[in-house]
């Protein structure tokens, strides 16, 4: 993960800083920096999104292929991620640098997605046990500013919500083998339903309390962070301790609730904003990478 | 209770420039002809193709006599002499540190260039070396005064004076050094209850102002008291200040950003990060400044 060196006087200022509910940029504890979230960014996937927060800037590709479902899951689809650590990010990613961070946070969106609730994967079926929808999901960093995973969770929800798959038919021959036929409107498509989809809150330990979007400078102080994946509705789907300090279990209890109160109110702002976006329909100005 | 902003992104808006002052200014960008005249000698930022002198950065031409060259807008550091540098420790060598101040090479800090405790004047000897790393720290900031630049561009520092020295408690901001303006002193002590120093090399490292001049310490004893909490808002206050003035491209001196920091008393502190705030902010700091000068 990238990281800043800093002196023992300033990690001294930012922990007694959190003590007193006032970090550097003024944001209380639960407080998040300002987001920016645009969808349909890349034109060549079924769905996309870009989010940025504060200094961190991930770009979400999702792209339906067909597929064969899995065996012990015969009338579902499924969801694959890659993570792709870029070197624009740090140098830190340069050649094969980002590769065990980039596992590390597709291995979490893995566990987070693990839940049968979060995706309603039997949507995703054509035909049992032969074909299906897989949905490839692809993340790229392109920029770290601390707090990875709660914009990796965000980006990765809005291009699920932007994610149009195209509406199959299946048809029969007289033989019994099966065709199928892809609709001509390229409007006519199914999108998913992310209500349940559940997003990462990060909360890092500093001093004797806990801190929500921690910038690259909080995060050198935190000894700890607790992931925690929550639902729209504030309902636990995985939870993940990170960092080489440890953590009493009573904290851990304090740092869960805050996540899910935080996570609740992530969840009512993201949908606000993707209501908003998806109301302006084609009079949206795309800003894109040349705003 | 938590707050969660989030918005759509906004195209951004050109600003017009502010009345030019002292003549227009020539902007080019790499690959712009700046001029086809043979008789002129190429200086930085510059190269011959086909007889025409073309930018091969993008800034604003200066041209000297017969030597023309373009000074870059977002580069890295180049030391000068005098010049005023906020740097951070990243190696304990021999008998120096290495300094990293956003140039293109590590600045140095030779041990013999550095304040002993107490000022005393002697020779360093085999256990000062041996104590280096009591002094200085990697990852500790340290404010210094450049004595020369070597060939290659390396700049060599040093903190001689009892107001260098390493750096306590407070909030370090990296901007371009471009931004921060040449003034007789960078160490200012604003009215609204902080320090800030304005590094030429782009870190602003903002303060608590500390209560007596603790002289004989020479800068190396760090309080490590906690800040009152009316400190650590006008520190917050300042820095986001800082921010907002970097962000529209503002040049920063201890006037705009204590007009800033005036105009930003209306809103919450964090509230002054959110784009509509901060363009309404500086356009106000600029608002003033033009005041002032016209």
């Amino acid at each position: 993960m990238a990281s800043v060196v800093l002196s023992e006087a300033e990690k001294l200022y930012i922990v007694h800083g959190v003590q007193e509910d006032l970090r550097v940029d003024g944001r209380g504890c639960e407080d998040y920096r300002c987001a920016e979230v645009e969808t349909d960014v890349v034109s060549n996937t079924s769905g996309s999104a870009r989010v940025k927060l504060g200094h961190t800037d991930i770009l979400v590709g999702v792209k339906a292929e067909m597929g064969t479902p899995k065996l012990e899951k015969p009338d579902e689809g499924y969801l694959e991620f890659f993570v792709d650590c870029s070197a624009n990010a740090t140098p830190e990613f340069e050649g094969r640098g980002g590769e065990e961070l980039g596992t590390e946070i597709a291995n979490t969106l893995y566990r987070v997605f693990s839940s049968e609730t979060s995706v309603d994967l039997k949507s995703l079926c054509i035909n049992p046990r032969e074909h299906c929808w897989v949905l490839y999901v692809d993340v790229l960093l392109l920029e770290c500013g601390g707090n990875l995973f709660d914009a990796i969770s965000i980006a990765v929800k809005a291009a699920l919500f932007n994610t149009r798959i195209p509406k199959v038919r299946v048809l029969e021959d007289e033989e019994g083998s099966k065709e199928i036929e892809l609709s001509d409107d390229p409007y006519d498509c199914i999108r998913l339903n992310v209500d349940d989809v559940p997003c990462i809150v990060t909360l890092s330990k500093i001093g004797y309390r806990h801190v929500v979007d921690a910038t690259l400078q909080e995060e050198a102080c935190c000894l700890a962070s607790l992931l925690i994946s929550v639902t729209s509705k504030g309902a636990l789907t995985s939870m993940k301790k990170v960092g080489k300090g440890s953590l009493d279990p009573e904290s851990i209890f304090e740092m869960m609730e805050t996540g899910k109160r935080v996570g609740k109110s992530l969840h009512v702002a993201l949908q606000k904003i993707l209501d908003e976006e998806e109301s302006l329909g084609t009079s949206r100005q795309k800003v894109g990478f040349l705003g | 209770m938590a707050a969660i902003s989030m918005r759509l992104p906004v195209a951004r808006k050109a600003v017009g420039p502010s009345a030019p002052r002292g003549g227009e200014k020539h902007l080019v960008a790499p690959g712009d002809t700046i001029t086809t005249d043979t008789g002129y000698m190429r200086g930085h930022g510059t190269y011959v193709d086909e007889e025409k002198l073309i930018a091969s950065v993008a800034g604003a031409v200066e041209r000297v006599n017969k030597l023309v060259c373009v000074r870059a807008l977002k580069t890295r550091y180049n030391g000068e002499v005098g010049d005023i540098v906020v740097g951070r420790i990243t190696e304990v060598q021999q008998k120096r540190w290495k300094v990293e101040t956003n140039s293109r090479l590590d600045s140095v800090l030779l041990l013999s260039s550095m304040n002993l405790p107490g000022g005393e004047l002697r020779r360093r000897s085999a256990e000062d070396e041996l104590a280096m790393r009591d002094y200085l720290q990697e990852g500790d900031l340290i404010s210094a005064e450049v004595q020369s630049v070597f060939s290659d561009g390396a700049v060599s520092l040093h903190t001689r004076s009892l107001k260098y020295g390493k750096l306590g408690q407070g909030v370090l901001v990296q901007v371009s050094p471009s931004l921060v303006k040449r003034q007789k002193t960078h160490f200012h002590d604003l009215p609204c209850g902080a320090s800030v120093i304005l590094g030429n090399n782009g870190f602003i490292w903002i303060y608590p102002t500390p209560e007596q001049k603790d002289e004989e310490a020479g800068g190396f004893t760090t309080n490590l008291e906690p800040v009152p909490l009316s400190d650590r808002e006008v520190i917050s206050r300042l820095r986001n200040c800082v921010v907002a003035l970097v962000t529209q491209k503002l040049m920063l001196f201890d006037t705009s950003i204590l007009y800033c920091y005036e105009a930003s008393l209306p809103h919450q502190i964090k509230d002054i990060l959110k784009p509509e705030v901060m363009e309404e902010i500086v356009l106000e700091t600029r608002q003033r400044l033009l005041d002032l000068e016209g």
